[in-house]
C-alpha cells in the first residue's frame, strides 16, 4: 500500500508534466514500443493510436483508482489486464463503428493495445496508490506523452517516406520518397535516430551543468 | 507454394513476415534480453512454449466462442488464457533451473505482456487457420522469434568491443541494429510466392 505521506501531496504540475517529457513513455522509458514503431507510417495513424491508448489509460487508470482498496494484492495484475481489456474492446468496437479507414489501417494493432507496457506500468505504479483525480491527471499526461512521441515517428517517417504531411504533399512531383522510411526498417532507423538526438541534447545539457559549476568553484 | 500450405505458413512466420522485425511484436524482451548468447536462446525457448500453449488454447476458445456469439469476450478470454500459460511457464523454470530463473528476472512474467503472444492468436483467429495450421504458426512464430533475439544477442556482443561514440550506447544503438537486421530481413520478401 501507499505510504500516507505520498497520498496527501496535492497535485502539481508536475504530476502531468512528468509523463509528458521526463519519464516519455516511448522515449525514455523505452516501454509500449510495439505500437510506437508498428503503426507510425503516417501521421495520422499515429495521432489515432496514441488517442485511443489515452483513451485506454485514462478509464483503466481511472477504474483501477477507484477499486484499489477492493482489489486484493495477489490478483491485482490479472485484475488490472481484465479491466485493460474491457476498456480496450469499447476502443476496438467504437473505431470500428468511427472510422473502417483507421480500423483497417491500425488492424489488430488496436486490439493489442492490451498488451501495452505503459498502460499496466500505469496502473501498477501510479493508479494503484493514488486517488482518482490525481491518477486520471497522471495519465492524461502520460497519455499526451505516449501520442506526442509517436507523432514524432509518425510525422518523420511519413515525411520521408511518402513525401507527405497528413496525407497532404510538401515537395511536389519531383520528390523520390524513401520508401524504406514508411516499411519496417525505418522504423527502427527513425526510433534510433530520435533516442540519438535525444541522448545528445542530455549530454549537452549535462555538460553545461558541469561547466557553470566549475566556473561557480573556480573563485573559491 | 500455396498460401495455405504448412511448410508456406512456418515460412511466412518464421522469416518472411518475421514477428519481430516485420511486425514489431515483442520489443520489449527483443531489446531486454538481448545481452547474452545462453540468455536470448533460453528465453525464446520459454516464449515458443508460451506461444505454442496459447495458440493451442485460443484455437480452443475461439471456437467455443464463436458458437455463441460471444466475440466481443475473445480479448479477455484470451489474455487469461496466455496469463496462466506464463504461469505454467514460471512455475517449471523455477523448479528445473533456478539459475536460469535468476536469468531471465522480470522478463519471465512480463511474457504476458508479450504482444507476440496476444498477436499470434489474434492473427491465427484473424487468418482463419484449421487446428494444425495454428499450430505449425505458432512454431514458426516461436523460432522467429528465438531467431531474431539471437541474431541481436550476437550482433550486441559484438558491438560491446566496438568504438562507437558515448551517446549511442545503448538503446540508441540498438535499434539502429534491429533496423539493419529488418532491412535484411526485407531481402525475404516474395519467397515462395510462385
Amino acid at each position: 500500500m501507499a505510504n500516507p505521506a505520498s497520498k496527501q501531496k496535492p497535485i502539481t504540475a508536475d504530476t502531468f508534466l512528468r509523463g509528458l517529457w521526463e519519464e516519455n513513455p516511448v522515449f525514455v522509458m523505452l516501454l509500449g514500443l510495439c505500437p510506437a514503431l508498428a503503426v507510425t507510417n503516417s501521421a495520422i495513424n499515429a495521432i489515432g493510436m496514441g488517442g485511443a491508448t489515452t483513451f485506454v489509460l485514462l478509464g483503466s487508470s481511472a477504474l483501477v483508482s477507484l477499486l484499489r482498496k477492493l482489489i486484493p494484492k495477489q490478483v491485482r495484475i490479472a485484475s488490472y489486464i481484465v479491466i485493460i481489456a474491457t476498456f480496450v474492446t469499447i476502443v476496438d468496437y467504437a473505431i470500428h463503428a468511427l472510422s473502417l479507414e483507421l480500423y483497417n489501417a491500425l488492424g489488430a494493432f488496436i486490439q493489442l493495445i492490451v498488451v501495452n507496457c505503459v498502460i499496466l506500468g500505469r496502473a501498477e505504479s501510479f493508479a494503484s496508490k493514488h486517488r482518482l483525480t490525481k491518477s486520471l491527471v497522471n495519465a492524461l499526461g502520460v497519455g499526451v506523452g505516449f501520442t506526442f512521441a509517436l507523432l514524432c515517428l509518425g510525422s518523420v517517417r511519413e515525411i520521408l517516406g511518402s513525401g507527405t504531411l497528413f496525407g497532404f504533399p510538401l515537395f511536389g512531383d519531383s520528390y523520390q520518397p524513401w520508401v524504406v522510411m514508411i516499411l519496417p526498417p525505418g522504423g527502427f532507423f527513425v526510433t534510433g535516430a530520435w533516442l540519438l538526438l535525444f541522448a545528445w541534447l542530455k549530454e549537452r545539457k549535462q555538460r553545461k551543468v558541469t561547466q557553470e559549476k566549475e566556473t561557480v568553484h573556480a573563485p573559491g | 507454394m500455396h498460401p495455405d500450405d504448412l511448410s508456406f505458413i512456418f515460412l511466412n512466420a518464421f522469416i518472411i513476415n518475421n514477428f519481430v522485425l516485420a511486425y514489431f511484436l515483442g520489443l520489449c524482451p527483443f531489446l531486454g534480453v538481448s545481452g547474452k548468447l545462453n540468455t536470448a536462446w533460453n528465453m525464446g525457448l520459454a516464449t515458443t512454449f508460451v506461444m505454442f500453449v496459447s495458440s493451442l488454447c485460443a484455437y480452443g476458445l475461439n471456437q467455443l466462442l464463436v458458437q455463441y456469439h460471444l466475440e466481443f469476450l475473445r480479448l479477455i478470454s484470451y489474455i487469461a488464457v496466455i496469463a496462466s500459460a506464463v504461469q505454467l511457464v514460471e512455475m517449471i523454470v523455477k523448479k528445473t533451473s533456478p539459475a536460469l530463473f535468476r536469468a531471465l528476472g522480470i522478463f519471465l512474467p512480463l511474457i504476458t505482456t508479450n504482444c507476440a503472444i496476444l498477436g499470434l492468436a489474434l492473427f491465427q483467429t484473424f487468418k482463419e487457420y484449421s487446428f494444425v495450421q495454428s499450430l505449425v504458426y505458432s512454431i514458426g512464430a516461436g523460432a522467429g522469434f528465438t531467431l531474431a533475439l539471437m541474431l541481436m544477442a550476437g550482433l550486441r556482443t559484438r558491438m560491446d568491443l566496438a568504438d562507437v561514440p558515448a551517446i549511442s550506447r545503448g538503446a540508441a544503438l540498438s535499434f539502429m541494429l534491429a533496423g539493419l537486421l529488418s532491412l535484411t530481413f526485407m531481402g525475404f520478401a516474395g519467397l515462395g510466392t510462385h
